[in-house]
Protein backbone atom coordinates (compact mmCIF):
# COMPACT_ATOMS: atom_id res chain seq x y z
CA UNK A 1 0.00 0.00 0.00
CA UNK A 2 1.02 3.31 -0.99
CA UNK A 3 0.03 6.24 1.31
CA UNK A 4 0.28 10.44 0.30
CA UNK A 5 0.23 12.71 2.66
CA UNK A 6 0.07 16.30 2.67
CA UNK A 7 1.57 16.35 -0.80
CA UNK A 8 2.93 19.35 -2.52
CA UNK A 9 5.24 20.34 -5.09
CA UNK A 10 5.79 23.45 -5.86
CA UNK A 11 8.74 24.49 -9.30
CA UNK A 12 10.51 28.15 -8.95
CA UNK A 13 8.01 29.70 -11.02
CA UNK A 14 4.67 27.93 -9.99
CA UNK A 15 2.90 25.75 -7.40
CA UNK A 16 1.76 22.28 -9.18
CA UNK A 17 0.55 19.80 -6.22
CA UNK A 18 -1.71 21.42 -3.47
CA UNK A 19 -1.97 19.04 -0.38
CA UNK A 20 -2.44 15.82 -1.89
CA UNK A 21 -3.63 12.87 0.60
CA UNK A 22 -4.92 9.58 -0.88
CA UNK A 23 -3.83 5.66 -0.68
CA UNK A 24 -3.23 3.72 -3.44
CA UNK A 25 -3.95 -0.47 -2.18
CA UNK A 26 -2.32 -3.55 -2.56
CA UNK A 27 -3.82 -5.90 -5.71
CA UNK A 28 -5.40 -2.76 -7.05
CA UNK A 29 -4.92 -1.02 -10.17
CA UNK A 30 -4.64 2.68 -8.64
CA UNK A 31 -5.46 5.21 -11.37
CA UNK A 32 -4.56 8.72 -11.26
CA UNK A 33 -6.51 10.83 -13.96
CA UNK A 34 -6.49 14.53 -14.77
CA UNK A 35 -6.14 16.74 -17.70
CA UNK A 36 -3.28 17.86 -19.36
CA UNK A 37 -1.02 20.31 -17.17
CA UNK A 38 -2.74 19.62 -13.80
CA UNK A 39 -0.04 17.83 -12.20
CA UNK A 40 -0.62 13.70 -12.56
CA UNK A 41 3.11 13.47 -14.05
CA UNK A 42 4.75 15.37 -11.19
CA UNK A 43 2.86 13.76 -8.64
CA UNK A 44 3.81 10.13 -10.28
CA UNK A 45 7.34 11.57 -10.28
CA UNK A 46 7.09 12.50 -6.79
CA UNK A 47 6.25 9.10 -5.71
CA UNK A 48 8.82 7.48 -7.32
CA UNK A 49 11.55 9.80 -6.24
CA UNK A 50 11.80 11.60 -9.06
CA UNK A 51 11.04 14.69 -7.83
CA UNK A 52 11.77 15.76 -4.47
CA UNK A 53 7.69 17.21 -2.92
CA UNK A 54 8.14 20.46 -1.39
CA UNK A 55 6.19 19.27 1.93
CA UNK A 56 4.38 15.81 3.06
CA UNK A 57 5.14 12.10 2.72
CA UNK A 58 5.25 9.35 0.70
CA UNK A 59 4.61 6.13 2.67
CA UNK A 60 5.46 2.48 1.18
CA UNK A 61 4.06 0.06 3.70
CA UNK A 62 4.91 2.62 5.85
CA UNK A 63 8.16 3.63 5.27
CA UNK A 64 8.89 7.14 4.18
CA UNK A 65 10.43 6.79 1.12
CA UNK A 66 10.86 11.39 1.53
CA UNK A 67 13.09 10.72 4.75
CA UNK A 68 15.44 7.43 3.54
CA UNK A 69 19.01 8.53 2.90
CA UNK A 70 19.92 7.18 -0.60
CA UNK A 71 21.01 3.38 0.51
CA UNK A 72 17.36 2.92 2.06
CA UNK A 73 16.08 4.07 -1.43
CA UNK A 74 18.16 2.25 -3.32
CA UNK A 75 16.82 -0.60 -1.48
CA UNK A 76 13.33 0.22 -1.97
CA UNK A 77 13.79 0.62 -5.61
CA UNK A 78 14.38 -2.72 -5.85
CA UNK A 79 11.12 -3.27 -5.38
CA UNK A 80 9.64 -1.02 -8.07
CA UNK A 81 8.92 -1.44 -11.35
CA UNK A 82 7.60 1.48 -13.86
CA UNK A 83 6.91 1.38 -17.33
CA UNK A 84 7.39 5.10 -19.12
CA UNK A 85 5.65 6.36 -21.74
CA UNK A 86 8.22 6.37 -23.91
CA UNK A 87 8.58 2.18 -23.05
CA UNK A 88 12.37 3.45 -22.01
CA UNK A 89 13.97 0.21 -23.62
CA UNK A 90 17.90 0.34 -23.82
CA UNK A 91 18.31 1.19 -27.44
CA UNK A 92 21.41 -1.06 -27.90
CA UNK A 93 19.93 -4.38 -25.94
CA UNK A 94 17.76 -7.10 -27.14
CA UNK A 95 14.61 -7.63 -25.94
CA UNK A 96 15.45 -10.30 -23.54
CA UNK A 97 18.90 -8.57 -22.60
CA UNK A 98 16.31 -5.70 -21.66
CA UNK A 99 14.48 -7.70 -19.32
CA UNK A 100 17.34 -9.55 -18.46
CA UNK A 101 19.19 -6.10 -17.15
CA UNK A 102 17.52 -5.64 -13.61
CA UNK A 103 18.24 -9.32 -12.89
CA UNK A 104 21.89 -8.78 -14.23
CA UNK A 105 22.59 -5.92 -11.75
CA UNK A 106 20.56 -7.42 -8.72
CA UNK A 107 19.71 -10.98 -8.53
CA UNK A 108 22.08 -13.53 -7.75
CA UNK A 109 20.64 -15.99 -9.63
CA UNK A 110 22.82 -17.84 -12.24
CA UNK A 111 22.82 -17.02 -15.81
CA UNK A 112 20.56 -20.14 -16.69
CA UNK A 113 17.83 -19.07 -13.81
CA UNK A 114 18.06 -15.00 -15.10
CA UNK A 115 17.14 -15.91 -18.54
CA UNK A 116 14.50 -18.45 -17.62
CA UNK A 117 13.52 -15.80 -15.06
CA UNK A 118 13.29 -13.36 -18.39
CA UNK A 119 11.79 -16.11 -20.56
CA UNK A 120 8.81 -16.72 -18.42
CA UNK A 121 8.05 -12.67 -17.89
CA UNK A 122 8.34 -12.42 -21.91
CA UNK A 123 6.20 -15.48 -22.22
CA UNK A 124 3.50 -13.67 -19.77
CA UNK A 125 3.36 -11.03 -22.49
CA UNK A 126 3.30 -12.96 -25.14
CA UNK A 127 6.60 -11.04 -26.39
CA UNK A 128 8.97 -14.49 -26.45
CA UNK A 129 9.13 -14.29 -30.31
CA UNK A 130 10.49 -11.00 -30.48
CA UNK A 131 13.55 -12.23 -27.43
CA UNK A 132 16.58 -11.65 -30.44
CA UNK A 133 14.77 -7.93 -31.28
CA UNK A 134 16.14 -4.76 -30.39
CA UNK A 135 13.60 -1.94 -29.50
CA UNK A 136 13.40 -0.25 -32.84
CA UNK A 137 12.27 -3.14 -34.11
CA UNK A 138 9.43 -3.46 -31.96
CA UNK A 139 5.92 -1.91 -32.83
CA UNK A 140 4.35 0.45 -30.07
CA UNK A 141 2.33 -2.10 -28.70
CA UNK A 142 5.50 -4.94 -28.45
CA UNK A 143 7.61 -1.90 -26.73
CA UNK A 144 5.20 -1.22 -24.41
CA UNK A 145 4.82 -5.65 -23.64
CA UNK A 146 8.40 -5.84 -23.61
CA UNK A 147 8.81 -2.71 -21.27
CA UNK A 148 6.26 -4.15 -18.53
CA UNK A 149 8.56 -7.25 -19.18
CA UNK A 150 10.95 -5.40 -17.53
CA UNK A 151 9.37 -4.27 -14.82
CA UNK A 152 7.90 -7.46 -13.56
CA UNK A 153 11.64 -9.43 -13.77
CA UNK A 154 12.25 -8.43 -10.60
CA UNK A 155 9.03 -9.12 -9.07
CA UNK A 156 8.09 -5.74 -7.38
CA UNK A 157 6.07 -5.08 -5.12
CA UNK A 158 4.92 -1.82 -6.54
CA UNK A 159 4.14 -1.27 -10.23
CA UNK A 160 4.09 2.31 -12.05
CA UNK A 161 2.62 3.23 -15.48
CA UNK A 162 3.22 6.35 -16.74
CA UNK A 163 0.23 6.59 -19.65
CA UNK A 164 0.73 3.32 -20.95
CA UNK A 165 -1.65 3.49 -23.46
CA UNK A 166 -0.21 7.25 -25.47
CA UNK A 167 0.30 6.09 -29.07
CA UNK A 168 -1.99 2.96 -29.34
CA UNK A 169 -4.75 2.37 -30.96
CA UNK A 170 -7.50 1.29 -28.65
CA UNK A 171 -7.41 -2.37 -29.23
CA UNK A 172 -3.70 -2.63 -28.52
CA UNK A 173 -4.18 -0.28 -25.39
CA UNK A 174 -7.26 -2.94 -23.94
CA UNK A 175 -4.71 -5.32 -24.42
CA UNK A 176 -2.14 -3.29 -22.13
CA UNK A 177 -4.44 -2.73 -20.05
CA UNK A 178 -5.81 -6.04 -18.98
CA UNK A 179 -1.98 -7.15 -19.04
CA UNK A 180 -1.41 -4.24 -16.48
CA UNK A 181 -4.76 -5.28 -14.88
CA UNK A 182 -3.91 -9.39 -14.29
CA UNK A 183 -0.37 -8.93 -13.24
CA UNK A 184 -1.25 -6.82 -10.70
CA UNK A 185 -3.96 -9.20 -9.25
CA UNK A 186 -1.92 -12.00 -9.96
CA UNK A 187 1.13 -10.38 -7.82
CA UNK A 188 -0.62 -8.56 -5.59
CA UNK A 189 0.99 -5.13 -6.40
CA UNK A 190 0.21 -1.91 -5.61
CA UNK A 191 -0.31 -0.48 -9.31
CA UNK A 192 -0.47 2.95 -10.03
CA UNK A 193 -1.46 4.01 -13.34
CA UNK A 194 -0.97 7.61 -14.67
CA UNK A 195 -3.51 7.89 -17.73
CA UNK A 196 -6.13 9.68 -19.54
CA UNK A 197 -7.58 7.03 -21.67
CA UNK A 198 -11.03 6.76 -20.77
CA UNK A 199 -11.21 2.92 -21.67
CA UNK A 200 -8.75 2.47 -19.46
CA UNK A 201 -10.99 4.46 -16.52
CA UNK A 202 -14.30 2.04 -17.56
CA UNK A 203 -12.11 -1.13 -17.67
CA UNK A 204 -9.35 -1.57 -15.02
CA UNK A 205 -9.97 1.40 -12.19
CA UNK A 206 -10.70 -0.26 -9.38
CA UNK A 207 -9.84 2.84 -7.30
CA UNK A 208 -9.31 6.30 -9.24
CA UNK A 209 -7.82 9.71 -8.20
CA UNK A 210 -8.94 12.70 -10.23
CA UNK A 211 -6.70 15.41 -10.04
CA UNK A 212 -7.85 19.21 -10.82
CA UNK A 213 -5.09 22.06 -11.12
CA UNK A 214 -3.12 20.01 -8.73
CA UNK A 215 -5.80 19.48 -6.35
CA UNK A 216 -7.12 16.04 -5.34
CA UNK A 217 -10.99 16.79 -6.79
CA UNK A 218 -12.44 12.89 -6.36
CA UNK A 219 -11.78 9.23 -5.44
CA UNK A 220 -13.41 6.69 -6.00
CA UNK A 221 -14.07 3.29 -8.39
CA UNK A 222 -15.08 3.10 -12.19
CA UNK A 223 -18.54 2.09 -10.58
CA UNK A 224 -18.79 5.15 -9.22
CA UNK A 225 -17.73 7.55 -11.81
CA UNK A 226 -20.25 7.22 -13.71
CA UNK A 227 -22.98 8.12 -10.76
CA UNK A 228 -20.82 10.66 -9.70
CA UNK A 229 -22.10 14.62 -8.97
CA UNK A 230 -18.64 15.97 -9.30
CA UNK A 231 -19.26 18.66 -12.06
CA UNK A 232 -15.62 18.59 -13.05
CA UNK A 233 -15.17 15.18 -13.12
CA UNK A 234 -18.42 15.12 -15.36
CA UNK A 235 -16.98 17.31 -17.34
CA UNK A 236 -13.42 15.72 -17.90
CA UNK A 237 -14.93 12.19 -18.24
CA UNK A 238 -18.00 13.21 -20.34
CA UNK A 239 -16.91 15.68 -22.46
CA UNK A 240 -17.86 14.29 -25.84
CA UNK A 241 -21.65 14.93 -26.65
CA UNK A 242 -21.56 11.15 -27.14
CA UNK A 243 -20.12 10.37 -23.75
CA UNK A 244 -22.65 13.01 -22.49
CA UNK A 245 -25.75 11.42 -24.03
CA UNK A 246 -24.39 8.10 -22.92
CA UNK A 247 -23.92 9.61 -19.16
CA UNK A 248 -27.62 10.59 -19.49
CA UNK A 249 -29.10 7.68 -20.99
CA UNK A 250 -27.30 5.74 -17.86
CA UNK A 251 -28.84 8.04 -15.03
CA UNK A 252 -32.26 7.31 -17.09
CA UNK A 253 -31.92 4.07 -16.65
CA UNK A 254 -31.57 4.40 -12.93
CA UNK A 255 -34.49 6.41 -12.06
CA UNK A 256 -36.54 3.81 -14.04
CA UNK B 1 24.46 36.28 -13.97
CA UNK B 2 27.57 34.69 -15.77
CA UNK B 3 29.73 34.21 -12.70
CA UNK B 4 26.41 32.41 -11.16
CA UNK B 5 25.97 30.44 -13.99
CA UNK B 6 29.85 29.17 -13.83
CA UNK B 7 29.37 28.41 -10.52
CA UNK B 8 26.04 26.76 -10.83
CA UNK B 9 27.51 24.24 -14.05
CA UNK B 10 30.54 23.86 -11.72
CA UNK B 11 29.06 22.72 -8.79
CA UNK B 12 26.80 20.54 -11.25
CA UNK B 13 29.78 18.87 -12.68
CA UNK B 14 31.84 18.07 -9.77
CA UNK B 15 28.46 16.51 -8.17
CA UNK B 16 28.06 14.56 -11.24
CA UNK B 17 31.70 13.42 -10.87
CA UNK B 18 31.04 12.82 -7.47
CA UNK B 19 28.29 10.27 -8.41
CA UNK B 20 30.27 8.78 -10.99
CA UNK B 21 33.74 7.76 -9.13
CA UNK B 22 32.03 5.34 -7.29
CA UNK B 23 32.38 1.86 -6.43
CA UNK B 24 30.26 0.17 -9.87
CA UNK B 25 27.84 -1.90 -8.44
CA UNK B 26 28.15 -5.12 -10.80
CA UNK B 27 31.80 -5.67 -11.74
CA UNK B 28 31.04 -8.17 -14.15
CA UNK B 29 28.00 -5.40 -16.10
CA UNK B 30 30.95 -2.40 -15.22
CA UNK B 31 34.07 -4.29 -17.67
CA UNK B 32 31.19 -5.51 -19.82
CA UNK B 33 30.51 -1.55 -20.48
CA UNK B 34 34.06 -0.69 -20.80
CA UNK B 35 34.88 -3.47 -23.26
CA UNK B 36 32.38 -1.69 -25.45
CA UNK B 37 32.93 2.01 -24.88
CA UNK B 38 36.80 1.21 -25.97
CA UNK B 39 35.80 -0.34 -29.12
CA UNK B 40 33.46 2.26 -30.17
CA UNK B 41 34.59 5.72 -28.64
CA UNK B 42 39.17 4.21 -29.28
CA UNK B 43 39.14 1.39 -31.91
CA UNK B 44 36.42 3.07 -34.34
CA UNK B 45 38.92 6.15 -34.23
CA UNK B 46 41.98 4.29 -34.95
CA UNK B 47 41.22 4.77 -39.21
CA UNK B 48 40.48 8.79 -38.59
CA UNK B 49 44.03 9.25 -36.22
CA UNK B 50 45.72 7.78 -39.04
CA UNK B 51 44.56 9.23 -41.53
CA UNK B 52 44.85 12.54 -40.43
CA UNK B 53 47.89 12.15 -39.10
CA UNK B 54 49.40 10.38 -41.98
CA UNK B 55 48.15 13.70 -43.85
CA UNK B 56 49.60 16.40 -41.38
CA UNK B 57 53.20 14.36 -41.42
CA UNK B 58 53.83 14.75 -45.02
CA UNK B 59 52.57 17.66 -45.21
CA UNK B 60 54.54 19.41 -42.44
CA UNK B 61 57.35 17.79 -43.89
CA UNK B 62 56.68 19.43 -47.58
CA UNK B 63 55.94 22.99 -46.30
CA UNK B 64 59.15 22.55 -44.01
CA UNK B 65 61.53 21.44 -47.15
CA UNK B 66 59.77 23.53 -50.21
CA UNK B 67 58.81 26.98 -47.81
CA UNK B 68 60.90 27.11 -45.02
CA UNK B 69 64.22 25.29 -45.44
CA UNK B 70 67.32 27.62 -46.79
CA UNK B 71 70.87 26.68 -47.81
CA UNK B 72 72.49 27.83 -44.80
CA UNK B 73 70.05 24.88 -42.42
CA UNK B 74 70.78 21.96 -42.17
CA UNK B 75 69.28 18.92 -45.05
CA UNK B 76 67.73 16.59 -41.74
CA UNK B 77 65.78 20.24 -40.82
CA UNK B 78 62.42 18.67 -42.37
CA UNK B 79 62.58 15.91 -40.62
CA UNK B 80 63.72 16.84 -37.20
CA UNK B 81 60.71 19.67 -37.86
CA UNK B 82 58.28 17.06 -38.57
CA UNK B 83 59.29 14.65 -35.71
CA UNK B 84 59.04 17.75 -32.91
CA UNK B 85 55.91 19.04 -34.23
CA UNK B 86 54.18 15.82 -33.92
CA UNK B 87 55.72 14.40 -30.94
CA UNK B 88 55.00 17.71 -28.98
CA UNK B 89 51.52 19.29 -30.24
CA UNK B 90 50.36 17.77 -32.89
CA UNK B 91 49.53 14.21 -31.73
CA UNK B 92 48.33 14.70 -28.55
CA UNK B 93 46.52 18.25 -28.60
CA UNK B 94 45.57 19.18 -32.09
CA UNK B 95 44.35 15.11 -32.24
CA UNK B 96 42.27 15.69 -29.04
CA UNK B 97 40.82 18.65 -30.26
CA UNK B 98 40.05 16.68 -33.36
CA UNK B 99 38.67 13.64 -31.05
CA UNK B 100 36.64 16.12 -28.83
CA UNK B 101 34.89 16.79 -32.04
CA UNK B 102 34.27 13.18 -32.87
CA UNK B 103 33.73 11.29 -29.66
CA UNK B 104 32.46 14.46 -27.57
CA UNK B 105 29.44 14.54 -29.68
CA UNK B 106 29.22 10.59 -29.66
CA UNK B 107 29.09 10.87 -26.47
CA UNK B 108 27.03 13.78 -25.66
CA UNK B 109 24.03 12.89 -28.37
CA UNK B 110 24.36 9.37 -26.67
CA UNK B 111 23.67 9.80 -23.31
CA UNK B 112 21.26 13.57 -24.59
CA UNK B 113 19.04 10.88 -26.05
CA UNK B 114 19.33 8.47 -23.04
CA UNK B 115 18.13 11.08 -21.14
CA UNK B 116 14.78 12.18 -22.85
CA UNK B 117 13.70 8.70 -23.74
CA UNK B 118 13.41 8.18 -20.16
CA UNK B 119 16.11 5.40 -20.50
CA UNK B 120 17.99 7.15 -17.63
CA UNK B 121 14.94 7.70 -15.36
CA UNK B 122 14.10 3.78 -15.98
CA UNK B 123 17.88 3.35 -14.35
CA UNK B 124 17.45 5.04 -11.72
CA UNK B 125 14.11 3.64 -11.00
CA UNK B 126 15.72 0.75 -10.72
CA UNK B 127 17.70 1.97 -7.83
CA UNK B 128 21.17 2.36 -10.60
CA UNK B 129 23.40 4.77 -9.98
CA UNK B 130 23.21 5.50 -13.69
CA UNK B 131 26.08 8.44 -14.00
CA UNK B 132 28.43 5.16 -12.25
CA UNK B 133 26.66 2.70 -14.84
CA UNK B 134 27.10 4.97 -17.74
CA UNK B 135 29.94 7.60 -17.15
CA UNK B 136 32.62 5.67 -15.71
CA UNK B 137 33.09 2.99 -18.75
CA UNK B 138 33.25 5.96 -21.34
CA UNK B 139 35.84 8.22 -19.07
CA UNK B 140 38.14 4.99 -18.24
CA UNK B 141 37.75 3.89 -21.61
CA UNK B 142 39.10 7.13 -23.27
CA UNK B 143 41.14 7.73 -20.69
CA UNK B 144 42.67 4.65 -21.57
CA UNK B 145 43.11 4.68 -25.43
CA UNK B 146 43.75 8.39 -25.81
CA UNK B 147 47.17 7.52 -25.22
CA UNK B 148 47.39 4.88 -27.58
CA UNK B 149 45.89 6.83 -30.40
CA UNK B 150 48.31 9.68 -29.87
CA UNK B 151 51.34 7.20 -30.04
CA UNK B 152 49.35 5.49 -33.43
CA UNK B 153 48.93 9.61 -34.77
CA UNK B 154 53.23 10.09 -34.34
CA UNK B 155 53.86 6.66 -36.04
CA UNK B 156 51.33 7.77 -38.62
CA UNK B 157 52.82 11.21 -39.04
CA UNK B 158 56.10 10.14 -39.26
CA UNK B 159 55.05 7.36 -41.88
CA UNK B 160 53.19 10.05 -43.83
CA UNK B 161 56.56 11.77 -43.40
CA UNK B 162 58.74 9.17 -45.21
CA UNK B 163 56.11 9.17 -47.74
CA UNK B 164 56.91 12.20 -49.13
CA UNK B 165 60.44 10.74 -49.18
CA UNK B 166 60.06 7.75 -50.99
CA UNK B 167 56.78 8.81 -53.41
CA UNK B 168 56.90 12.96 -53.65
CA UNK B 169 60.79 12.54 -53.75
CA UNK B 170 60.46 15.90 -51.92
CA UNK B 171 63.50 14.84 -49.99
CA UNK B 172 65.98 12.20 -49.28
CA UNK B 173 65.11 9.69 -47.13
CA UNK B 174 68.35 9.61 -45.66
CA UNK B 175 67.90 13.16 -44.53
CA UNK B 176 64.47 12.62 -43.21
CA UNK B 177 66.05 9.72 -41.08
CA UNK B 178 69.11 12.03 -39.85
CA UNK B 179 66.50 14.24 -39.10
CA UNK B 180 63.98 12.11 -37.22
CA UNK B 181 67.48 10.90 -35.11
CA UNK B 182 68.44 14.09 -34.41
CA UNK B 183 68.96 15.12 -31.04
CA UNK B 184 65.78 12.78 -30.02
CA UNK B 185 64.68 13.60 -26.18
CA UNK B 186 62.33 10.61 -25.07
CA UNK B 187 60.69 12.76 -22.56
CA UNK B 188 58.72 14.31 -25.71
CA UNK B 189 57.25 11.47 -26.26
CA UNK B 190 55.63 11.13 -22.86
CA UNK B 191 54.55 14.48 -22.47
CA UNK B 192 52.19 14.32 -25.06
CA UNK B 193 51.14 11.03 -23.84
CA UNK B 194 50.28 12.57 -19.90
CA UNK B 195 49.18 15.60 -22.01
CA UNK B 196 46.61 13.51 -23.97
CA UNK B 197 45.49 11.68 -20.81
CA UNK B 198 44.46 15.00 -19.36
CA UNK B 199 42.93 15.83 -22.42
CA UNK B 200 40.77 12.22 -22.84
CA UNK B 201 39.49 13.40 -19.35
CA UNK B 202 38.33 16.62 -20.39
CA UNK B 203 36.56 15.20 -23.27
CA UNK B 204 34.74 12.09 -21.81
CA UNK B 205 33.59 13.93 -18.39
CA UNK B 206 32.66 17.24 -20.27
CA UNK B 207 30.70 15.92 -22.68
CA UNK B 208 29.20 13.34 -20.13
CA UNK B 209 28.03 16.39 -18.14
CA UNK B 210 26.54 17.76 -21.45
CA UNK B 211 24.56 14.91 -22.47
CA UNK B 212 23.52 13.69 -19.06
CA UNK B 213 22.09 17.21 -18.05
CA UNK B 214 19.69 17.12 -21.35
CA UNK B 215 16.35 18.73 -20.61
CA UNK B 216 13.92 18.72 -23.92
CA UNK B 217 14.01 16.77 -26.94
CA UNK B 218 16.23 16.63 -30.38
CA UNK B 219 17.18 19.98 -30.62
CA UNK B 220 18.66 19.92 -26.83
CA UNK B 221 20.28 17.13 -27.95
CA UNK B 222 21.73 18.93 -31.06
CA UNK B 223 22.45 22.06 -28.81
CA UNK B 224 24.03 19.32 -25.98
CA UNK B 225 26.16 17.75 -28.60
CA UNK B 226 27.56 21.30 -30.08
CA UNK B 227 27.89 22.60 -26.36
CA UNK B 228 29.64 19.46 -25.44
CA UNK B 229 32.52 20.15 -28.48
CA UNK B 230 32.91 23.63 -27.84
CA UNK B 231 33.44 23.63 -24.30
CA UNK B 232 35.83 20.46 -24.59
CA UNK B 233 37.62 21.74 -27.24
CA UNK B 234 38.28 25.40 -25.06
CA UNK B 235 39.12 23.61 -22.16
CA UNK B 236 41.78 21.47 -23.85
CA UNK B 237 43.36 24.71 -25.07
CA UNK B 238 43.39 26.51 -22.01
CA UNK B 239 44.86 23.64 -20.04
CA UNK B 240 47.25 22.94 -23.02
CA UNK B 241 48.95 25.98 -22.14
CA UNK B 242 49.28 25.35 -18.21
CA UNK B 243 50.33 21.78 -19.06
CA UNK B 244 53.21 22.76 -21.47
CA UNK B 245 54.20 25.29 -18.76
CA UNK B 246 54.15 22.62 -16.09
CA UNK B 247 55.63 19.67 -18.09
CA UNK B 248 58.34 21.36 -20.21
Amino acid sequence: MIEIKSLSKEFPDKKVLHNINCTFFDGKTNLIIGQSGSGKTVLMNCVVGLLEPTVGEVLYDGRDFVKMNKNERTQLRREMGMLFQSSALFDSLTVLENVMFPLDMFSTLSLKERKKRALDCLDRVNLVEAQNKLPAELSGGMQKRAAIARAISMKPKYLFCDEPNSGLDPKTSIVIDQLIHEITVENSMTTIVNTHDMNSVMDIGENILFIYKGNKEWQGTNKEILTSKNQRLNDFIFASDFSKQMKKNIEENELQ
Amino acid sequence: MLVYKFLYSLGRYLCLMGRTFQRPERMKMFFKNYYREIYQLGINSIGIVLLISFFIGAVICIQIKVNVQSPWMPLWVSGYTTREIMLLEFSSSIMCLILSGKIGSNIASELGTMRVTQQIDALEIMGVNSANFLILPKILAIVTMIPILVTFSVASGIVGAYATAYIGHIITPADLTAGMQHDFTQWFFWMGVVKSIFFAFIIASVSSYYGYYVKGGSIEVGKASTNAVVSSSVLILFSDIFLTEMLS
